[in-house]
């Protein structure tokens, strides 16, 4: 018996490391590059701070880092410096610091000196602001995770103390209650649970939720009393890592004795501390060391796309104004040698050579406009703009979780115009990441549950209320627990961004009622599956002939069906590793605590069976949810007692009550073996005790168990049931256990070697638990062994996917052959019915063993097992030696729900041309159903599935793949119906081999021939590898959508990264730059807010740069004419402000305003989206037309003058005047041309920024009467104003230089538009045209109507033909 | 950066695009102010827009910060965002889609507009009468070509000329300067505001801006100094109308030549007197035959940097060819212009600018509302306008053409 107890604690530690391999299973050569330490020194050593070894402890720990972690990229005293060395990164500042130290040069010195800082500082204090308002921001998150506070043992006074998590040091013991967040990673050492066990939640970690068994260092201190004083071993262990699932070092105890540590020992930072009571760990990495901190590569400061186009336009300027300089130095040059000693020469001695020189740098002070320096400011601000729409947007707001968008990076709003890969997460982005059973089909009959899927859409409507009562409820409280608001669903796991201990109280409190500290996955709507009421009567005629169990078969349904039921339920409870809790107790392996609670429990259900028995109304109580759910299963019921057969209405209540109280003896004394460590033989006494009963309870009568059966009951049973928490490791399976609790086969509890389980009918039993065969994605399916307890009979209950299930369910016994192939058959085909819902399907089968079997089987298993070399391929071998001829019983169907619109967004986003890949860590079949049911994946696309075991397999296989698909190609467009496409579907393994470098190449163009692909089971690192290939091989726009912390690092790398806040804790959205709740706000945010803050931008830089070409191009022309000296005509204040102030709103009015689509014809037309981004607005062929319109205005707004006011007694001011109004004029009307909308808004603007130039020069003109030497405008513009002249010159001027882009607007905007834009607007007036045409051909046969149609419209004309025939 | 009396109108304008941010955006939230939420984000970009806008404008971060705060109290509804036209972007906008119907009416009327404007620049012009005479002496058979060489002083030359009509009044007499490039950045630099201005110091230390006329070779300072000051234009005219074959001499009118506010305002002499103790100490310019106190021998009140032909030399002129106002002849029965009859230019002739290849030359012209004689503006305007007539002819083909092709 010890080896038993052996083999199946051996085997559960095996479940555990798979479980984790599942989700992180990096093949054995893979290189782990990101831990730079691992060269220099190989192993760290750890010692109890507090130990005995204080000074070797001083010396080996000096290195290790603290726990305090410091996200922040400044700090108080080096923002300035630190902040201003990150913006002279920008060519552009540091452009203008050159520029602005230049001009303290005295003989290139163009204007006064304060007069070029100026632009400088602006810029330099703007983005300095806002750089020190975001960084702020992350300086108080890391304060608040740094200032959590956890026990630590403290060495004087001898006891766990509260601290800080960032006073928390390597060697420190640190003691941790269940739901608990882990601080630092920290070796297990000692665990309140008696196996020494102890369960973590890595949701934060990795996005799943499921539980993982970590258990505590071997041969150690664990025992009741672990105290840290006793701690005097050593622990050597490898370096910090990035790798989540590797950890390798021993334990040195004090007797020389070691012990190997593995990663099953290590509790990681971040995760939380589940179902277990307490736990010590000594820390072994701390802060920036830990894993988690170390998968996080570190924020990306993200330049969008466009802002590179722009860096190389502004090249070309440098160019350009470098060409200008030149020609002015040379001219100078020149100039200055045709004359010698004249008047107006003022140092002779210069040599025309070094005047041209010198000259040269004043023109580049004087033209330094040209190089757009407010444009950088301007973006920053524009996009500022642009997201406080997004921020605003309605359709961006949940009302549900009362959260909007939230902009988090504010530098990438374009780029959301120009993705073309879309990376998406699955669970939680996709879905709701809400494990619901749907249907079932069992012993070849399917059971829709018509009444569940009602449930599951009035469940919307439901959770929109219980929303809304959060709302309020929190809303009402003190901030404390404001940041989790978006947890509003009943989950106890706090997130690291909600971990002060006060919050998580406070959410207690909020919610009052037990449904709060449920488990993984036990949502409301799990958990509440309303029966099949055929399957209600059917079990319910099970229970009453439970009598005839044994014997005499077929009252009303074959007997065969009805053993297919019951064991199919107790499949779905038992075949699983769901481990249940209370919710007052999680710790339900801790018996002491748990007896006198049990026993309650049990007062409590018998006295609500007895209240109910005897009619009394049943109680109101708790929340307006669960009454809703009360009324749901009354709702049942009374459909119910339609088939209730008529005898038993007439039975009174006495015989009810009676049975109950069997019901409750009978729980009671299986409870007992439930509790503390059993004895085998307890199990089996108890086991007698109960067939015993079970006989008592027979010869009651049967109709009470029927009643009981039919889930009359199941309003009293589902407050005590509640009581009950699953936790399981895969959300599945707490839907299954859920499920099948709904027909009161309810998994009551759970210990190593026996589970007890409620039968309908039967009432409790206790199912001795042979063997676990955990799940694993090669087997594709997970069994358990047990004893039956009814029958007695070793029996194997098999769960996997459907595909595998299949080809193991082999007919056993001749005479049934028939009945067997036709259940094979409808169950086929319920299970392609399901697949095509979009159902996560599972079939559940089971097998029958012969004692002898048994043995033989368990002898092979037991070696399996104890073989120290390939033990994993024997484990395997003997899996599936068991794993055979298995009896199909049935399958179910589980929907992960899909968030609301997913398959509209991901369809409109195709069609805007983006390629959607799903990137999950979940299985394979999972995954493809997803993209089934999201439509990513259609009937008729063809899937080409990449698996494979080693790297030159992998090769080998993406070139069949690739050559498959390109001669799919060829051959379709031979064909010419090319309908089909292809979606690559590639495991985490297969996608190692891929991302490496040799394969990249043909993995890439492989993807590129998909539509999409879908790579299941990757690890959170080859997410972003994936991103980062595409991104830099392919050069396109990437968006990385995830909710989890395991996308982060995808999300990080990824052009854009979006979060999405809901179940998942919050660190996905905190390294996100986009927050949205829900997958569907993609579609707007991209179609319409990315093409609008695109076309914003793109349609603004130019502006921005045509406008200072223009302008400056002014002063150019005038070098002409004053003897390329650097002159200017214009007053410096003005010259600098020009740019910086008086034309610097209406660019920013217009990028963040203008519309060059409305917003309902860019959600319809996705394809403008792609149009937009083929047939980009900021391109060269713009930039250039710009340039030139910039050069003919500029000459135009120059010469014009110039000729009016040749050889006049003009002064330079007084020149310069009517060529600066007009500049104004013309840049400002330039743009109401350009501007595809214009809004009061605009319209003020522009007013004021004119009323604010004239303002400025007047005032100036009045006042200022020695200020800025030489352009001093004291009197010029007081003086223009007043002339006819200035008001002649300027309009002649602004109609004239405007003339050619209002020409080129007119015809580009009637003669040319895009496409779709066009068809749209086809589409739209079709109608309304066909309705007019109808009207004039009727009133008059001349149809002189004066409707405008466009020339272009090919496919207008059938329609018009038929009208006019 | 603020300073000058132009902040007050600065901040007012950024006062004024804040407060009206602030009312549109308060003016929705207040519509549903319901409880306190107060959201754990702290940059929320919406929020802060505004008071980075107004950062942007008012350049303080303190006000910021306080403009900050007081948002963050008027906060109070809730998280969902206001359905207002604004905030959903649906205000009512003109769409200037530049399309036939706005285009062509419009450039028809611009175009007519335009042409009336011009026909009415060119006759006014072409009633300009002006009357060029270049007395550079550049060629041998010139009156002035003896005093051309620089190194004979104080020559005169006398100019003959003759006018067939009345040349209306009022006229005025310009000198003109081709070549001559009082633009230079460096010429236009050298030159003391300050010291122009009345202030003592700068006489004894003017400014580097002047140098090398800044001090002559014994250290003295140049007053006004400067290389602007120095090239004063220093021809003199004097007109004279043969009258039965005397010369009668017209009165030409030195004063109201500069800009008012050059005199009254911009330059002024030091508050001494007499006017010369000012300048003890100082030096005139090189080129100066008499100092600043002295240049009008006539009127006390014309001299110094007052001195109205200095102010209308130091007013630089745009371009190279320019000419700058002299006198104007508004006395007694020359009120009404100049009779025809034949006149007498006697010429001073002192500023020599062979050495360029400038030209020099008196103007005689007569102003009217839109200032001296200028063809160029008439015809621009006839051309702009009749291009725009013939633009929305044209495009009312290309439209007549394209876009209503069923409509035949």
């Amino acid at each position: 018996m010890e080896r038993f107890q052996w083999v199946r604690h051996r085997c559960r530690q095996l479940l555990a490391i798979d479980s984790e391999r599942g989700w992180y299973s990096p093949p054995d050569g893979l290189p782990s590059k990101s831990s730079p330490q691992k060269v220099s020194a190989r192993r760290r050593t750890v010692l109890a701070r507090h130990g005995p070894h204080q000074e070797e402890y001083e010396a080996v720990s000096k290195k290790y880092k603290g726990n305090s972690i410091c996200t922040t990229k400044y700090s108080l005293l080096t923002f300035i410096p630190m902040n201003l060395f990150q913006q002279f990164h920008r060519a552009a500042n540091l452009y203008f610091l050159f520029l602005a130290l230049l001009n303290w040069v005295p003989v290139v010195e163009a204007f006064e000196k304060e007069i070029t800082m100026i632009p400088l500082l602006v810029v330099l204090t703007v983005i300095g602001i806002k750089d020190a308002l975001e960084d702020y921001r992350r300086y108080l998150f890391d304060k608040k995770v740094n200032n959590n506070l956890v026990r630590v043992f403290c060495g004087k006074q001898k006891s766990y103390i509260d601290r800080c998590w960032k006073d928390v040091r390597v060697g420190d013991f640190v003691r941790l209650s269940c739901n608990e967040i882990i601080p630092a990673d920290l070796l297990l050492l000692y665990s309140s649970d008696p196996r020494g066990v102890c369960y973590i939640e890595t949701a934060n970690l990795d996005g799943e939720t499921n539980l993982k068994l970590r258990q505590v260092v071997s041969g150690s201190l664990q025992g009741a009393d672990f105290t840290p004083e006793s701690f005097h071993s050593r622990i050597e262990c490898e370096n910090p890592n990035n790798d989540l699932s590797r950890f390798k070092g021993y334990i040195e105890h004090s007797g020389e004795v070691r012990a190997g540590l593995h990663s099953s020992n290590l509790l990681l930072r971040s995760c939380t501390i589940r179902n277990t009571e307490t736990v010590v760990g000594i820390v072994v990495y701390a802060g920036h060391e830990t894993k988690a901190m170390m998968n996080n590569s570190g924020p990306r400061y993200k330049r969008s796309q466009l802002e590179k186009h722009l860096n190389t336009d502004v090249l070309w300027c440098v160019a350009l104004l470098i060409v200008m300089c030149l020609t002015a130095a040379v001219g100078h040059g020149l100039w200055l040698n045709t004359f010698k000693d004249v008047g107006f020469q003022v140092d002779g001695e210069t040599s025309p050579a070094l005047a041209g020189f010198y000259v040269f740098w004043t023109m580049i002070i004087v033209l330094q406009v040209l190089i757009p320096i407010s444009l950088y400011v301007s973006i920053e601000i524009v996009k500022l703009g642009q997201i406080y729409f997004i921020h605003n947007d309605l359709d961006l707001y949940n009302q549900q979780l009362d959260s909007r968008i939230q902009c988090r990076a504010l530098n990438i709003t374009e780029d959301l115009g120009q993705i073309q890969f879309l990376f998406s997460d699955k669970t939680g982005t996709l879905t709701e990441n809400k494990m619901v059973f749907c249907r079932c089909s069992i012993y070849g009959v399917e059971y829709p549950h018509v009444e569940n899927a009602r449930r599951l859409q009035v469940y919307e409507a439901e959770q929109n209320e219980a929303a809304g009562r959060t709302v309020t409820l929190k809303s009402a409280c003190s901030g404390k627990s404001l940041s989790c608001r978006s947890l509003s669903c009943n989950r106890s796991s706090v997130s690291l961004h909600t971990l002060t201990a006060e919050s998580s109280e406070e959410e207690d409190q909020l919610s009052g009622h037990a449904a709060v500290r449920t488990g993984a996955f036990c949502s409301r709507m799990a958990k509440d599956v309303v029966p099949d009421p055929e399957l209600v009567r059917k079990l319910s005629c099970l229970s009453s002939s439970a009598l005839h169990l044994k014997g005499s078969s077929s009252a009303s349904l074959s007997s065969l069906e009805l053993t297919y039921i019951t064991d199919f339920f107790l499949a779905l409870a038992i075949c699983n590793n769901v481990v249940v809790s209370s919710p007052s107790q999680p710790r339900h392996m801790v018996a002491e605590a748990r007896a006198p609670l049990k026993s309650l429990e049990e007062m409590k259900l018998m006295f609500q069976r007895l209240s109910f028995y005897s009619f009394s109304p049943p109680q109101i109580k708790g929340s307006p949810r669960s009454f809703t759910s009360k009324l749901f299963t009354r709702g049942k019921t009374s459909s119910f007692t339609f088939n209730t057969p008529p005898n038993n209405s007439t039975d009174g209540s006495d015989p009810a009550l009676e049975c109950s109280q069997d019901t409750c003896k009978l729980k009671t004394k299986v409870d007992l073996p439930d509790r503390g460590d059993r004895e085998d033989s307890a199990a089996m006494s108890s086991r007698e005790d109960l067939e015993n009963l079970m006989e008592i309870k027979a010869d009651g009568d049967g109709v009470k168990q029927n009643l009981e059966g039919m889930g009359g009951d199941g309003e009293s049973e589902e407050d005590i049931d509640d009581e009950l928490l699953y936790e399981a490791e895969s959300p599945d399976e707490a839907a299954l256990v859920h499920a099948a609790r709904a027909y009161h086969c309810t998994l009551r509890g759970r210990s190593a070697e026996s589970l007890l389980v409620d039968l309908p009918g039967i009432g409790s039993l206790v199912v001795q638990l042979l063997h676990i065969l955990p799940f694993d994605s090669n087997r594709k399916r997970m069994s358990v062994v047990v004893r039956h307890p009814v029958t007695g009979q070793v029996v194997v209950y098999t769960k996997g996917a459907d595909s595998v299930i299949m080809d193991l369910a082999e007919t056993q016994k001749e005479q049934a052959q028939e009945i067997y192939s036709h259940i094979r058959e409808q169950t086929q085909k319920h299970l392609h019915t399901y697949a095509r819902e979009g159902l996560r399907t599972l079939c559940i089968a089971k097998k029958v063993l012969e004692e002898e079997e048994y043995e033989v089987w368990l002898k092979r298993q037991l070696l399996a097992e104890s073989s120290i070399e390939n033990q994993e391929e024997l484990l395997l071998d003997s899996a599936q030696r068991l794993e055979t001829d298995l009896t199909l019983l049935g399958c179910t169907g589980i929907v992960d729900r899909l968030q609301e619109d997913v398959p509209e967004t991901i369809e409109a986003l195709q069609e805007a041309g983006v390629k959607v890949w799903i990137l999950t860590g979940d299985k394979q079949e999972t995954a493809i159903n997803i993209a089934n049911a999201c439509k990513l994946l259609r009937s008729s696309d063809r899937l080409l599935s990449a698996n494979c075991g080693s790297r030159e397999a992998c090769g080998a296989l993406l070139e069949e793949l690739l050559s498959e698909v390109q001669h799919e190609e060829e051959r379709e467009e031979s064909s010419l119906n090319s309908t089909s496409s292809f979606i690559l579907v590639i495991d985490g393994r297969t996608l190692e081999w891929a991302l490496q470098e040799e394969l990249k190449g043909s993995f890439l163009e492989l993807s590129c021939k998909c539509k999409a692909v879908i790579c299941c089971r990757s690890t959170p690192l080859q997410k972003s590898k994936v991103v980062q290939l595409i991104r830099d091989k392919i050069g396109v726009m990437t968006l990385a959508v995830g909710d989890g912390a395991n996308d982060v690092s995808m999300i990080q790398v990824a052009d854009v990264g979006i979060g999405i806040s809901g179940q998942e804790g919050m660190q996905a959205v905190m390294s996100s730059d986009f927050a949205i709740s829900r997958f569907k706000h993609l579609k707007k945010l991209l179609l319409v807010h990315g093409h609008w803050c695109y076309h914003r931008l793109a349609n603004m830089i130019l502006y921005f740069i045509y406008k200072n070409v223009m302008y400056v191009n002014l002063l150019f022309w005038y070098q002409f004419f004053c003897g390329y000296s650097g002159s200017v005509m214009i007053n410096s204040w003005v010259l600098i402000l020009f740019n910086l102030v008086f034309t610097s709103v209406p660019p920013l009015i217009y990028g963040i305003l203008d519309q060059d689509t409305p917003a309902d014809t860019l959600m319809k037309l996705p394809e403008l989206y792609g149009a937009s981004r083929t047939t980009k607005v900021y391109i060269p062929f713009m930039f250039w037309i710009n340039m030139l319109d910039a050069f003919y205005q500029s000459l135009v707004c120059f010469f014009l003058p110039y000729f009016a006011l040749a050889g006049s007694d003009a002064g330079t001011l007084s020149f310069g005047s009517p060529i600066n109004t007009s500049a104004l004029f013309i840049i400002l009307l330039h743009q109401v041309i350009e501007s595809n909308t214009l809004t009061w808004i605009h319209m003020l603007v522009l007013v004021l920024s004119a009323a604010l130039y004239f303002g400025f020069v007047q005032l100036y003109s009045a006042f200022c009467v020695v200020c800025s030497h030489p352009t001093n405008l004291f009197g010029v513009e007081t003086l223009q104003i007043t002339q006819p002249l200035f008001y002649i010159i300027c309009t002649l001027t602004t109609v004239a230089a405007l003339l050619p882009r209002i020409l080129f607007r007119a015809l580009f905007n009637s003669l040319h538009s895009s496409a779709p834009l066009r068809s749209a607007q086809r589409d739209e007036a079709a109608a309304e045209r066909y309705r007019q045409r109808m009207k004039v051909w009727n009133l008059k046969h001349s149809g002189a109507s004066s409707l405008q149609v466009h020339a272009d419209n090919p496919g207008l004309e059938p329609i018009e033909d038929e009208v006019v025939s | 950066m603020a300073d000058g009396p132009w902040r007050g109108f600065y901040c007012a304008f950024a006062v004024s695009m804040y407060s009206m941010f602030m009312w549109k955006v308060g003016r929705g939230r207040k519509k549903k102010g319901r409880g306190m939420t107060g959201k754990g984000e702290l940059l929320h970009p919406g929020k802060d827009l505004s008071v980075l806008l107004t950062s942007l404008f008012l350049c303080s971060p303190a006000d910021c910060a306080i403009k900050a705060m007081v948002k963050h109290e008027q906060e109070e509804s809730p998280n969902r965002p206001d359905n207002t036209a604004f905030t959903q972007q649906r205000l009512p906008a003109w769409q200037p889609i530049l399309s036939a119907g706005i285009v062509i009416p419009g450039f028809v009327l611009i175009g007519l507009a335009f042409i009336g404007v011009g026909v009415g620049l060119f006759i006014t012009s072409r009633d300009v009468q002006v009357l060029e005479l270049d007395y550079t002496g550049a060629v041998a058979t010139d009156p002035c070509y003896k005093c051309s060489d620089p190194s004979i002083k104080d020559c005169g030359c006398t100019m003959e000329f003759h006018l067939d009509t009345l040349f209306k009044g009022p006229v005025v007499i310009y000198y003109g300067l081709n070549n001559y490039f009082q633009n230079q950045r460096k010429y236009g630099i050298s030159k003391d505001d300050n010291q122009l201005y009345g202030d003592l110091d700068t006489f004894k230390s003017p400014a580097t801006a002047c140098s090398p006329y800044d001090y002559d070779g014994k250290r003295n300072p140049i007053v006004p100094c400067g290389a602007l000051a120095n090239s004063m234009f220093n021809d003199t005219f004097r007109l004279y109308r043969m009258v039965n074959g005397s010369k009668k001499e017209v009165p030409l009118n030195g004063k109201g030549i500069a800009w008012w506010t050059d005199q009254n305002v911009k330059y002024r002499n030091p508050n001494e007197t007499p006017l010369i103790n000012a300048f003890n100490g100082t030096v005139k310019p090189i080129n100066w035959p008499k100092a600043a106190y002295e240049l009008d021998t006539t009127d006390v009140y014309n001299n110094g940097f007052i001195n109205q032909d200095f102010l209308v030399w130091m007013r630089r002129a745009a371009l190279p060819d320019f000419r700058k106002l002299y006198r104007r002849i508004t006395k007694d029965e020359y009120q009404a212009g100049l009779p025809a009859g034949n006149y007498s230019l006697e010429i001073s002739y002192n500023y020599h600018v062979l050495s360029f290849k400038g030209k020099k030359k008196l103007v005689l012209s007569n102003v009217s509302w839109m200032g001296g004689k200028n063809d160029f503006l008439g015809i621009a305007y006839l051309v702009v306008g009749s291009l725009c007539v013939i633009m929305s002819i044209v495009m009312l083909i290309v439209y007549a053409k394209f876009k209503f092709p069923e409509e035949d």
